[in-house]
């Protein structure tokens, strides 16, 4: 019992969990998945459908996250891969043929791998604090994104297009099967080699990894290429779901959506270890959330203060002060080892041994 | 006064370098300084009627709000921290404001409350980031969530403002020639004076630069950094509080809505204003400039006429990238 307390998903799945009893009681048949046409249909299917784009931007993230940075453009690079996507397929003489669509979607992608490399030249190249350099990008993104759509609402009817957002694959909804195929194959890449170990030590002491033959700017710069590339993605799935480019408004916030369901899957913003599993959590905590909202008939307006309570209550459980509290606690009634402190602490460690 | 001959000699001589030699600090705000000289010099080249006291007064008015949200994050970036909440805490003040005046509250309680209503969020920031340790990214993250789904919860819908001596007090305006200042201007720089005083003439403004030069040699030297981190948490909360009253006054309503980004505008003046992320080197007035460089743009993009609104946006994301730029190369090359 006590491993599983102690364990780092325990809070966010145990929010999880929370969620979906909530969501049970209010409406008994919300965990039920019918078959219907031969694809699945219910809140669950739902949910892992909106989580897709989330997951995108928030496994990105956790990457960025990870080598002490952040990045605050994903919402605006979301807007731009929308709208050049939408505009191309917009102003393609043959807006169904699967050549234009393709030819759409590379066009997207490449742009935000080039937006991705910009933020990675920033951080990496010019040393410019990550907070800043994406929020440089950030604010002039969205007007990029207005500059390509004309300040319209770019709508288009292209049916292969459309598959992306509410296409089924095997009985999938086709977003969740990218979404969480692009996670498994990052998952595995990033934790069955050595990179994920690198990206820690980039993020727990970038000079003494650069020292011990680490190439941290290689992999800063790589880390929010990636993150480009990610959000880029899910940008398609966004426009493909409403089949508009709405350069105001489509990924408003998912930068703030994404920082949170990284820190309630338990990595933390002072970057070094990182938790790809807790982002999957925190992801669909999140998106689980906002169905929550509709389901149990609480007003979308006060979604905002829903949402706070929640994330405040998660990140005070997992807050160094109360994780000491517990510990010390535990430790009162059985002798345990004591954990190995923080990240943040050695100095103050230094200074009482002084 | 024999002591004083010798004390003031070295200080002539001091004086006399000026010219040749300026303080590194002073360079960023320098360069804002001349980013709105020369865009006053553009604008009044290009348009007719730009250099008038109407303009630069409407200037002063229409981001009388923002100077107040600056003024607050320059004191939290001060140290190092960053609040993601404020615009949201500005459309509560507003909401608050309209709300308790239409239910018949007299103007003499309500504003307080409003300005209030910013103060305990700001302490409630303070008291997750220092006390649980939350990233200040993350706490007032929540916050801004928490003050925006507080809005909805007391008016989903627009209130506008009509009670007689509230508005009375919003279109105070005096008049000089063809100058006009109004009561929300008047208390915009009455809290940037503040902000001046209390920075470079108290014990608490310099813990704030201690704190941002470095934490732990602050606490080495037995500052009170606890309660100077809370402090400067609650100097913002209460800046944006007050900025929701300014903007009650201007717009003469209160809406759920109103604010959304506005924290990026806030952070962006400030940095623009020559103020590090990182804590430690800034000034308000810096700050001052950065939002009437924001300020400026727009105008600018108005009398153009032709310019798209987007322009604005891609604009200050430049502007940002010169300052940071310029900031980089010159810590680069004090180190």
């Amino acid at each position: 019992m006590r491993d599983v307390l102690r364990h780092h998903l325990f809070w966010p799945v145990a929010a999880l969990v929370a969620l979906l009893v909530a969501n049970t009681v209010a409406r008994p048949s919300f965990l039920a998945i019918t078959v219907r046409d031969g694809h699945l249909f219910g809140a669950p299917i739902d949910i892992l459908r909106i989580t897709g784009p989330l997951l995108l931007v928030a496994l990105g993230m956790t990457l960025v996250i990870a080598t002490r940075g952040i990045d605050l453009s994903v919402g605006a690079v979301v807007a731009v891969s929308g709208a050049v996507a939408l505009s191309h397929i917009a102003s393609s003489p043959d807006p169904e043929s699967p050549v234009t669509v393709l030819t759409a979607i590379g066009l997207a992608l490449a742009l935000c791998v080039v937006l991705g490399v910009w933020n990675g030249f920033l951080v990496s190249v010019l040393g410019i604090q990550p907070i800043i350099a994406t929020l440089i990008l950030m604010t002039a993104g969205r007007g990029v994104a207005m500059l390509i759509t004309g300040g319209m609402i770019t709508t288009v009817n292209s049916a292969p297009f459309k598959v992306l957002g509410s296409g089924f694959w095997l009985g999938l909804p086709v977003a969740a099967v990218i979404a969480f195929g692009v996670f498994a194959v990052v998952a595995f890449v990033v934790r069955r080699t050595a990179l994920g170990m690198l990206l820690e030590a980039t993020g727990i002491n970038p000079a003494a990894s650069r020292l011990s033959g680490v190439r941290s700017k290689t992999l800063t710069w790589t880390v929010y290429t990636a993150s480009g590339l990610f959000a880029g993605l899910a940008g398609l799935l966004i426009s493909a779901d409403t089949m508009a480019a709405d350069a105001n408004n489509a990924g408003l916030f998912i930068e703030l959506d994404a920082i949170l369901a990284v820190v309630i899957g338990g990595t933390a913003l002072s970057g070094g270890k990182f938790n790809l599993s807790g982002t999957l959590v925190g992801a669909l905590v999140i998106a689980t959330l906002e169905r929550t909202v509709t389901v149990l008939g609480i007003s979308p307006l006060v979604t905002p203060l829903f949402m706070a309570l929640v994330v405040i209550a998660v990140t005070l459980l997992q807050s160094p002060r109360m994780r000491e509290r517990l510990t010390a606690a535990r430790r009162r009634q059985i002798a345990v080892p004591p954990e190995p402190q923080p990240a943040a602490s050695p100095d103050s460690t230094e200074v009482k041994a002084r | 006064m024999t002591t004083s001959a010798p004390a003031s000699a070295p200080r002539k001589r001091r004086a006399l370098q000026i010219p040749t030699r300026l303080d590194r600090r002073y360079l960023p705000v320098l360069g804002t300084f001349v980013v709105l000289a020369l865009m006053l010099i553009v604008g009044g080249t290009r348009y007719e009627n730009f250099l008038t006291p109407a303009v630069i007064s409407n200037l002063f008015i229409n981001n009388a709000h923002l100077i107040v949200l600056a003024v607050g994050m320059t004191f939290v970036i001060l140290t190092g921290g960053i609040d993601l909440s404020v615009g949201s805490v500005l459309a509560l003040s507003t909401v608050v404001t309209a709300a308790l005046l239409q239910a018949g509250w007299p103007v003499a309680v309500v504003i307080p409350l409003a300005v209030l209503a910013g103060t305990v969020i700001g302490l409630a920031h303070g008291v997750m980031i220092h006390y649980f340790q939350v990233q200040p990214f993350v706490a007032t993250l929540a916050g801004m969530f928490f003050a925006r789904g507080l809005c909805f919860l007391i008016a989903p819908e627009s209130i506008a403002i009509d009670n007689a001596s509230f508005v009375s007090l919003a279109s105070w305006v005096q008049i000089f020639g063809e100058w006009r200042m109004t009561s929300s201007v008047l208390i915009a720089l009455i809290v940037v004076g503040l902000g001046f005083l209390v920075l470079h003439f108290t014990r608490f403004g310099r813990t704030v630069y201690a704190i941002g030069g470095g934490e732990q040699s602050a606490l080495l030297m037995g500052l009170p950094v606890a309660r100077t981190k809370v402090l400067a948490y609650v100097v913002s909360g209460t800046c944006a509080g007050l900025g929701g009253l300014l903007f009650a006054m201007f717009s003469r309503s209160g809406y759920s809505l109103t604010g959304v980004a506005m924290e990026l505008d806030a952070i962006a003046a400030v940095v623009i204003g020559g103020t590090l992320l990182t804590g430690g080197t800034g000034f308000v007035l810096g700050s001052v400039l950065g939002v009437l460089v924001l300020g400026l743009i727009q105008t600018i993009i108005t009398f153009e006429g032709t310019l798209s609104s987007w322009w604005t946006k891609i604009v200050i994301g430049v502007l940002l990238l010169i300052f940071v730029a310029l900031q980089r190369i010159l810590t680069l090359r004090r180190t």
